[in-house]
Order: C-alpha cells, then structure tokens, then sequence
C-alpha cells in the first residue's frame, strides 16, 4: 500500500511514499482502537439503561440475561408520562435551565465585552477573580449559601429555601464565572480592529456588541450557552440541599428521592425517567453539534 | 472636507513618548503620507487623529474645530485598516453602508452611494460576498469603499497595502491615487513603504523618533533633503555616503574622500561650502544615479576615477554596482552595456553638481 504508481507524461515514475505514510496508518490504527474503547465504555452504561426501561420489575428482578429483554414493555414509560409527579420535576427543571441561561448570557456577556475590550482600572484583576471564584467547588459552598438564604428569610420574611425558584440564584454563581470565561476568551480573539472600525463608523459601545461582537462570536455564545444549559440540568447538590417539597423538586432530585422508597429501588422507572432526563440536553447537542465543534476550536489558529 | 492642523501634539505612554510634540498643517484635499521606520510615531499619530488614542498634549483640529476630545465617531472621519478589519459576519454592501445605517440614513440613499462606490472600486459583481470569500487586494477594495460610502471630512490610510503581495501592491496603490483624484477628500496615510509614500503624496512627512524629520513635495525631499536620516530613508536604492574634508587646493575647494582622491567641488556648490569650517568632520552624500561609468567627453562636475568593482546587480534596464571606498561601500547606478563584471575594473565618475554635504555629528545637511 505504501507503493503507487502515477501517470505523467514522459516515462513512467514510481513514486513512493515512505515512512510518512507508514507512520499515519499506524497512527490510525491506534486512534481507532481507542475510539472504539471510550465508545464502548461510554455507551454501555445509556445501552444498559435503555434495556432496563424496557424491562417489567418482575424481569428486572428474575435472575435471566440482564443484556436481553424478553418481555418488552412500555409500562415505565406510560407509568412516568403520566405521573404529574414526573411531568412536575421536568417542568421545574425546563424553567430553571431556560431562565438561568437567560439571566446567565445577560450577565457574562457584556460582562466578557466590558473586561475584555473596555480598558478600565483593575479589569484584568477583575477577569482573573471572575474565573477564581469557579474554581470554589459547589459541595464547599452549599453551607454558606443555604445559610444565607435561611438568614435573609428570617430576615425579611421571604422564604426562598424549599422554592424551585431559589435555585435561580444559585445557578448562575455557578455558570456566570464559567460563562463570562469562556466568552472573553472569545472576544479576545476578535482582532482589534474590529471594534475600532465600528467606533469610527459610529457604532456606540452597546451597538459595537450586539451588532458585532455577538454576531461574530456566535460559535462560542453557543457554546457558552449550551454548558449554562447543561450545568443547570444537571445540577444535583444544590437543588437537593434547598428543595424539598415534592413539588418543588427538579428532575435528577425528583428521580432518586420519588422512586427510591426506603430500600426499594423503583429500577425500571428510574433507568426511565434518567433516559427522559438525558434526552433534552442530548437534543441540543445535536442540534448545534456543529457550532459548539466550532466554538471549543476557534481561537485555536488565528484565521 | 476640511483641513487638519495638529499643534505640538505629545502622546506618553507611562514614561516613553512615542510622539514627541508634532507641529503639522495639512490643507483641504491634500494627500499626507507620514512615512518612517517602525517606532517612529506616525501609527499613533494617526491613531490620535482618529481619536482611538488619547493625545497626551497638544491640540489636533479638523476643519478649524479642535476635536482633542471629541469621540471618533463624531469627527467625521474614516479609516482604511493594514488587515482590513471588515466585519466577517456581513455582506460586502452590508459592510459598506454599516456607517450609513447606524446613522439612519434613508434606504435610497444608502442604496446609491454604495452603488456608487462599487463602481468606483470595480467591485460591482462582489457586493453581496462575505468577506472571507474575496482575496487580499478585494478585500482592500471593501474596506476603502467602507470609507468613501461615509464620505468624510478626512480619510486615514493605516499601511492599507502592507499585507498584500508586491505587485498587488503596485496595482492598488494606483487605485488609491485614482480614488483620491476623483473624491478629493483630505487624506493622511501612514506607511513605512517610501516608495508608496512618494508616488502617493501630495507632501510628505518624514518622521523618526516621534518627531518629524522633514516636510515636503516628494521632489523636495529626493533633492533637498534636511538631515541624514531623510537622505538616506527616500530613495532606493540609499544615498551613498564617504567620510569626507573640506579643503582648499590652490584656490579651489575640494572635497578630500581618501588620502589619493579628491575632487575639486563645482563652482555652484563651492560658494555653498565656502564657510564650512576646513576641520569638521563631513559626509560626501550622493545618490546612486549619480555614481555612474564615465563618459569618454568631460563635462563640468563630473569627476572620473577609478573602481574595482566588488559585485554587480543586472537589473534588466541598468546595473547596480558595489565598490569599497576606504571601508566605505558605494552603489553606483552603470548602463548595462558599461561593462561592468563582478571583481572587474571599472572607469566611473562621480556628478557632483548633485552632491550633498553633511556634518558627521548632527546629521544636519549643508
């Protein structure tokens, strides 16, 4: 394979390509082999999952194949469709991830413009302290928090621990810092003579962002967008710690304190409802699949 | 339209001056080029003009209005970038009549002058292009059509050309003259390129160390220049320049380069160096043209002597060659039929009547 034998006129030539291409079939060899490793590794557990949803508790308990369902049901399915307690958790996790990824773009925005292009006293400081404060782990803060939402309630007589809506502040201490770093990053990137050009066309600050900035740093506004999304879905500790009422739970919270009574482990249902948790934020990938490739690349080579 | 004056204008950074006090008049649709090596002041300059950098001190006015703190998009200005700087996300005629939109002007009128400028700029077909799908040089093109849509009182060039390839370059910078004929709107253009400066300008401003050196007619400052620096930075190739002394040989004024060479200077320039003090160190400056082969008739100030040629360059229409002169090395301009060859002898003269003088210390030129 390494020989190939090109027409051109004149005499024959045989031209052969060496050990470059020795070297990348290797190379490939090796890249599938482990492709194909964290393929497995990583889609047993969702196959898995998807075969238990499909199974009646009495097959999931019987002692047969596990990896074989001989008795398909859709019982899990309808059984969870149909429990307002599940449609309850879904619909508090769709509004906290939609309005915390608003309120979060709303913020690190213009906060990434104004700490990337607005040169003021101590904005270099300021970005560093942005991404700082990520780096302080959730199950650190937790107390602290939970501590001063318990204050500002006795405080001033509005209850937000046990609320859906607590979690709207919670979040975005979370994507916020993330967010507006992934951003600046973003607008650093766009050369300089950009915004110039826009002031001397007569574009304000806020015209400058929303009319080239944003548009231009689209791939990594999506990107942004998409990790606030999934942070917030995902999200377990905090709404475990300040939600408790049932209806007030979000779905990974609901899932496991519903469907777990005691020592009973409700499997079917939970391998379900996981399923149907997992299936927004994987309908977003897809769709957007091509810009957050995009996004997590650009700024790699100036181009 | 409008004149630009710039009075004693000062830019610090921290503690390093990067303009120096710059005092400039430029009249109504005059073509300024501020030209100097990298560093000198003139990006900054521009830079002040346009309002993207604070000026330090000193007062800068457009069309009689001093603007030190008015706000670029209130100076009426428009600026051509060195990478372009077209907004990747919109059309050609987007790009064009972004200016125009934000102003609010009628859709009509956007329409025409965007037409209008495209045709000036043979960029018709290319209009609704994004700007990834254009080369370098139409590229260009859109962003001087970016300017001349806004039709402003002042249009700043920053090194447009530097990213193009050489004969690109050629081509455009023709276009801009073509432009600039035809729109006459006062125009100041920084490039570090003094042949772009010269063939562009209307005057041009030599500048160095945050000062200007020298202004003039692209003529003047081949033929008169003030300082050393300005000799040698206009023209290409450089001005030669030989250690020299003044001295007087039996009445006549020479010029000794070397213990065995003198020239005795022409009588025009005799009268100009007669007070030059016989002890100063000087410099003998002359352009390569006139270091060419000698003619077989003598003629007035142009003194023959003799070469050993180091290297020659063909250059096609005529020969560049090299010889060492007491360490120095000269470049001497011969016809190509002279007969010059690399290590060879040759007989060249030197024009005198073209020669300059220059004090070894200051630099200045006598």
């Amino acid at each position: 394979m390494s020989t190939v034998t090109i027409d051109k006129a004149g005499p024959t030539r045989q031209v052969k390509y060496g050990s470059m291409s020795r070297d990348r079939a290797w190379a490939l060899r090796w890249s599938y082999f482990f492709l194909t490793l964290f393929a497995i590794f990583s889609l047993v557990p969702p196959i898995y999952m998807l075969i238990t949803s499909l199974k009646s508790s009495a097959e999931i308990s019987a002692a047969t194949n596990p990896w074989w369902v001989f008795h398909p049901t859709l019982e899990n399915y309808t059984g969870l469709l149909t429990s307002n307690q599940f449609l309850r958790f879904f619909w508090n996790s769709a509004w906290v991830s939609i309005i915390v990824v608003t309120i979060t773009m709303l913020i690190s925005v213009p906060a990434a413009f104004a700490l990337s292009r607005m040169k003021f006293w101590g904005s270099a400081t300021l970005a560093t302290g942005v991404f700082l404060t990520y780096l302080i782990p959730d199950s650190l803060l937790f107390i602290p928090l939970f501590k001063m939402f318990a204050v500002i309630g006795d405080w001033t007589g509005i209850q937000l621990v046990n609320r859906w809506y607590v979690l709207l502040f919670i979040y975005p201490t979370l994507t916020v810092p993330f967010c507006t770093w992934i951003m600046i990053g973003y607008f650093a990137s766009i050369p300089k003579e950009l915004d110039e050009a826009a002031i001397i066309d007569g574009a304000s600050w806020f015209q400058t962002l929303t009319r080239i900035f944003i548009p231009v740093a689209l791939p990594g506004l999506i990107a942004a967008t998409i990790f606030a999304f999934t942070v917030s879905w995902a999200q377990f500790l905090y709404p475990l710690v300040f939600t408790t009422s049932t209806d007030q739970l979000v779905l990974p919270v609901g899932i496991i304190t519903t469907l777990i009574k005691g020592d009973v482990f409700n499997w079917g249902q939970i391998m379900t409802g996981a399923l149907l948790g997992a299936a927004p934020p994987l309908i977003i990938y897809a769709f957007l699949m091509d810009y957050y490739i995009a996004g997590l690349t650009a700024g790699a080579t100036k181009g | 339209m409008a004149d630009v004056t710039l009075r004693k204008v000062v830019k610090r950074y921290d503690d390093v001056e990067a303009v120096r006090g710059i005092d400039l008049d430029i009249a109504d649709h005059e073509f300024v080029v501020l030209v100097g090596p990298s560093g000198c002041g003139k990006s900054t300059t521009l830079r002040m003009i346009a309002g993207l950098e604070d000026i330090s001190d000193g007062d800068i006015m457009i069309g009689g209005d001093v603007v030190n703190d008015v706000p670029p998009k209130d100076r009426d200005i428009a600026m051509v970038f060195q990478n372009y700087a077209l907004y990747p996300h919109m059309t050609v005629a987007e790009n064009m009549s972004f200016g125009l939109r934000l102003k609010h002007y009628p859709k009509a009128e956007i329409k025409a002058r965007v037409t209008e400028a495209a045709r000036m700029l043979d960029i018709t077909d290319l209009i609704d292009r994004k700007p990834k799908q254009l080369s370098g040089g139409q590229r260009q093109r859109v962003a001087m059509g970016r300017a001349i849509v806004r039709n402003p009182k002042v249009f700043l060039f920053d090194e447009p050309l530097s990213n193009l390839d050489a004969k690109l370059r050629v081509q455009m910078r023709i276009e801009i003259k073509k432009v600039h004929q035809k729109v006459r709107t006062t125009t100041v253009y920084v490039t570090h390129d003094q042949v772009e400066a010269m063939t562009l300008a209307d005057r041009v401003v030599v500048m160095n160390h945050g000062r200007i050196e020298q202004i003039g007619t692209p003529h003047e400052l081949y033929h008169n220049p003030a300082t050393r620096f300005v000799a040698s930075f206009i023209g290409s190739p450089a001005m030669n320049f030989v250690p020299c002394r003044i001295e007087d040989v039996g009445g006549k004024l020479h010029a000794r380069l070397t213990d065995r060479l003198a020239f005795p200077l022409p009588p025009s320039r005799a009268t100009r160096y007669q007070a030059v003090p016989r002890t100063d160190k000087l410099l003998l400056g002359i352009r390569p043209e006139h270091v060419a082969e000698a003619s077989p008739h003598a003629e007035p100030g142009i003194e023959p002597f003799d070469a050993m040629l180091d290297v020659t360059e063909p250059m096609g229409m005529e020969t560049l060659v090299y010889f060492t002169l007491e360490g120095t090395q000269i470049c001497g301009r011969v016809n190509p039929n002279a007969g010059a060859q690399d290590g060879g002898p040759l007989r060249m003269a030197v024009d005198l009547n073209n020669m300059h003088l220059l004090n070894e210390v200051t630099g200045a030129v006598l």
